[in-house]
């Protein structure tokens, strides 16, 4: 059965990461959930990036957060990249199958994956 | 929308765009199988205006696009199972706010299903660990319920949209939806 105590312990275990964690994401994943995303499957794709991103240790240098309608509604689900210095990345029409290619090929290794940005859709 | 739980996380998530810090999600199904779905928060409210025109589908707030889907979709929901929506909506600055009832008939054959509720549910939270959310979904075998402000209690500094926060929220409702 699943307890506050468990939560209590998750809290203890928690407050010495939040002091060093604050400000320190360098990279972060937007992912849109209007109306639009939501009814093309964004929630899925949302869960996709949290869990993936917690499973390959990402969490202090990465944030995953959602926002309103991004505007291009035809190519949801659509989750924008942006890092520091760098160009922001729009990816598109994702699937779960894709987002754990761009979380190991962009997010961990560093490298657009170009074939599923809107440049490569619309061409 | 594939499940009516995708139309919550939708419309709670306007709840959140008029700057509600309190938001109830309320599913009560009686014997007759009549579900009762309540959206309530304490936003910055709709005049009577707004209120007759949300249910239009070329009327939105937002800036980026022209349409807003948001209460026809639910309505659509609804009315096909012979339900219906209600919106009261107030922006007097001492009670401001806004509830949305809906009517479903789950018996119908044109119900659509509640889907994965635990995951909109974790969605919203994760999304929004500033506002307190009340969720109820009861029916008259058992009560499926989490207050944020009773998780708050507990985690003190700690953030409602940490990872380990959120997968315990996830687990706490799975379990009580696994006792039925």
């Amino acid at each position: 059965m699943i307890s506050l105590e468990q939560l209590a312990a998750i809290r203890d275990k928690m407050k010495d990461k939040v002091v060093i964690r604050e400000g320190a994401a360098e990279t972060r994943v937007v992912v849109g959930m209007a109306t639009c995303g939501i009814a093309a499957g964004a929630r899925p794709i949302l869960n996709a990036f949290v869990d993936g991103v917690a499973k390959e240790g990402l969490n202090d240098k990465v944030t995953v957060s959602q926002t309103g309608c991004i505007g291009i509604c035809q190519y949801e689900p659509v989750v924008e990249v942006f890092e520091s210095g760098k160009e922001k990345v729009t990816y598109v029409k994702l699937t779960a199958e894709k987002v754990e290619k761009i979380i190991k090929e962009h997010l961990v290794g560093g490298n657009v994956v170009t074939e599923y940005t809107i440049g490569a859709i619309n061409k | 929308m594939k499940e009516l739980s995708l139309n919550i996380l939708d419309i709670t998530k306007n709840s959140t765009a008029a700057r509600a810090t309190d938001i109830t999600i309320s599913l009560v199904t009686d014997a007759k199988g009549i579900l009762t779905l309540t959206i309530s928060d304490n936003g910055c409210g709709m005049d009577e205006e707004t209120i007759k025109r949300v249910s239009d589908p070329f009327y939105t707030t937002r800036t980026t696009r022209k349409v807003g889907l948001g209460i026809p979709l639910l309505r659509l929901a609804a009315e096909q199972t012979g339900g219906n929506v209600k919106i009261e909506s107030t922006t007097d600055e001492n009670c401001h706010g806004t509830k949305i009832t809906a009517t479903f008939d789950t018996t119908h054959i044109d119900f659509c299903p509640v889907g994965d509720i635990v995951s909109s549910i974790c969605v919203l939270i994760s999304g929004n660990p500033e506002v307190d959310f009340v969720f109820i979904d009861e029916t008259p075998e058992r009560c499926v319920s989490l207050d944020t402000k009773e998780l708050r209690a507990v985690l003190g500094d700690v953030s409602l949209a940490e990872y380990e926060v959120i997968k315990w929220i996830e687990e706490y409702l799975k379990s009580q939806y696994n006792q039925e």
